[in-house]
């Protein structure tokens, strides 16, 4: 039965077609894809924090009012997501509550960009600008998944997302066309994520996980051919600003049709992502435990009144 | 007598020193409180509240932003520079709105006991006779009986659920009632001129007896003790004496507009 099911579900995957929540689906198909909207979801999720610090900051009304809502979206992105990741959850009994505590007990991944320190305002327009960009890229990509569920989320969450880049893009260009101070902050600022950005669409070579998730039709662009991408739309935009990219060894080749850079030190950031490392990783996951276990109280109460609504 | 835009208003020299007065009351309020509930992202008991706080941020400094054009239009400097260049004791918001957030009980007590007494604040000035403020509180009412409503739900059913919840309740009123004195003043926006030129329908003493009516049903729906009178705290933030939360406040938010206050950001 086991086989017959699996082989019926691989033929719709190969036609093209999505599979919804309430359908039969292999073990390790609903695995994989919890795997990757939890890391999605927590992502968006720690990505509120690094901009966290710079909300209170922003310098004019309009910067104010753009920043609160572009890190909201985030926020409301992970809600989405997370809805997603319940559902499959659900068969094995985990809950909301336990997604989110994941993240401190260091039990899901985020993206290493969200381990880094957002050290100045143009940190947070460059997260903007080009961070917001590479997910973009990222999650285009994702929108053909073969999980319908997954794939509606991302229609709302490109939508958005191409607003915030564009918020990215507006604080960048007044900081590129501003005072000496200001650009200098600037090319300072593409300098310090410039790495991040690299590692951000994951190693060159296919990882047996991601070998599964193409076989899947989760995903059907592997890291390079994103990262690619990346550089393509980017380095020009980097360029017409009268920025440099702090890599001596980027170029497009012409022959091969790719470019060419020097790999990001995948050690340093794996041991980043991985051991929760980076500069910013454990102040923030402490942030989130307190939010998370610190307010256990809240919801208990909520719960408590719901009850008791009901109970009248 | 209506008065139809900030041109008018110019040529009534009292008018206008008490609209500009009153305005800057309103708008540093929404700014002061907009930008603490701004300090709740990524800190909120669940993803769902983060979301909805921040809406209620936004819609706050969206209502200062309009207060802030208003005054610039009656001559005051634009926008930015009343909300970022200016000192604490330049400041006209009431001392509630500017404590630090405290926990989840303090901060969503303290919203419910602000958007009480904002409501009827801009209820007072439903009928003003400035026309550009009286179309702007038309569309800001709407928003406000929303925040509102979403506080005073928070409020009602933590107290209805007791144990630590009503609990931390009654302690954040026992913290917020010493910080609410000033919410009635008017400080130097002249009541009587205000009330005399039709900007207002009512004055502080009434907006006090419709807050205390209101706010009182709220407990009482809630469970939660009254804790008496308002103390008088002697010192009125409707005359620039602030906390020094303020200051603290003011120092984060202005961080990087103080860099360069005339580059373009």
């Amino acid at each position: 039965m086991q086989e017959q099911d699996y082989c019926s579900f691989m033929e719709r995957i190969e036609r093209g077609e999505k599979i919804e929540a309430t359908e039969w689906m292999p073990d390790e198909y609903r695995k994989l894809l919890v795997k990757l909207i939890h890391m999605h979801a927590v992502s968006e999720i720690m990505g509120a924090y690094p901009e966290k610090e710079w909300v209170p900051k922003a310098p004019s009304l309009r910067r104010k009012l753009a920043i609160m809502a572009k890190v909201q979206d985030e926020m409301g992105h992970g809600q989405l997501l997370l809805r997603v990741a319940e559902d499959l959850c659900a068969p094995w009994g985990k809950t909301r509550e336990e997604l989110i505590s994941d993240i401190y007990r260091q039990r899901v991944k985020f993206h290493n960009v969200f381990h880094m320190e957002a050290r100045t305002w143009a940190d947070a327009g460059v997260i903007g600008w080009l961070v917001d960009g590479a997910a973009i890229i990222n999650q285009a990509a994702l929108l053909e998944t073969s999980y319908a569920p997954y794939a509606r989320v991302l229609k709302r969450i490109c939508a958005e997302e191409s607003f915030h880049m564009q918020h990215g893009e507006n604080i960048i260009l007044a900081l590129a066309m501003g005072t000496e101070a200001q650009r200098e902050m600037l090319q300072e600022a593409v300098n310090y994520w410039w790495e991040s950005l690299l590692f951000f669409f994951g190693p060159k070579e296919v990882t047996p996980a991601a070998e599964r998730m193409l076989h899947y039709r989760i995903r059907i662009k592997t890291n390079e051919e994103l990262r690619q991408k990346f550089l393509d739309k980017y380095v020009p935009r980097i360029w017409s600003l009268g920025l440099t990219v702090p890599d001596p060894q980027l170029r497009y080749d012409e022959t091969e049709k790719c470019w060419r850079y020097s790999e990001p030190d995948w050690e340093k950031f794996g041991r980043i992502v991985r051991d929760c490392m980076g500069p910013k990783s454990q102040e923030r996951m402490a942030l989130r435990r307190r939010a998370h276990e610190g307010q256990l109280w809240v919801r208990e109460a909520m719960i408590r009144s719901r009850a008791l609504m009901h109970a009248v | 007598m209506d008065i139809k835009d900030a041109h008018q208003a110019r040529e009534h020299p009292t008018y206008h020193q008490a609209l500009v007065r009153w305005i800057t009351q309103l708008a540093d309020d929404e700014l002061t409180l907009g930008h603490r509930d701004s300090e709740w992202l990524g800190l909120c008991p669940d993803i769902e509240g983060d979301v909805a706080f921040s809406s209620i941020a936004q819609d706050e400094v969206g209502h200062a932003a309009f207060y802030f054009e208003l005054l610039h239009e009656l001559g005051e400097p634009d926008p930015d520079r009343l909300a970022f260049a200016r000192k604490s004791h330049e400041r006209r918001n009431a001392k509630l709105v500017e404590q630090e957030n405290g926990d989840w009980a303090y901060s969503i007590l303290r919203h419910t006991l602000y958007d009480i007494f904002d409501g009827i604040r801009l209820e007072a000035m439903r009928q003003s006779s400035y026309l550009p403020l009286r179309h702007g509180v038309a569309k800001i009412q709407r928003e406000e009986a929303y925040h509102l409503l979403h506080m005073k739900t928070w409020v009602v059913r933590m107290g209805k659920a007791g144990g630590e919840a009503r609990q931390y309740l009654e302690e954040a009123a026992v913290r917020l009632w010493p910080q609410l004195d000033d919410l009635f003043s008017f400080g130097d926006a002249d009541e009587e001129t205000l009330l005399r030129f039709g900007i207002i329908a009512f004055g502080s003493a009434e907006c006090q007896k419709r807050w205390e009516e209101q706010v009182k049903v709220v407990f009482g729906q809630a469970g939660l003790l009254w804790p008496g009178e308002i103390p008088l705290s002697g010192r009125d933030g409707r005359l620039g004496q602030h906390d020094p939360a303020l200051a603290q406040l003011l120092k984060t938010m202005t961080e990087v507009y103080r860099l360069d206050p005339v580059a373009r950001w």
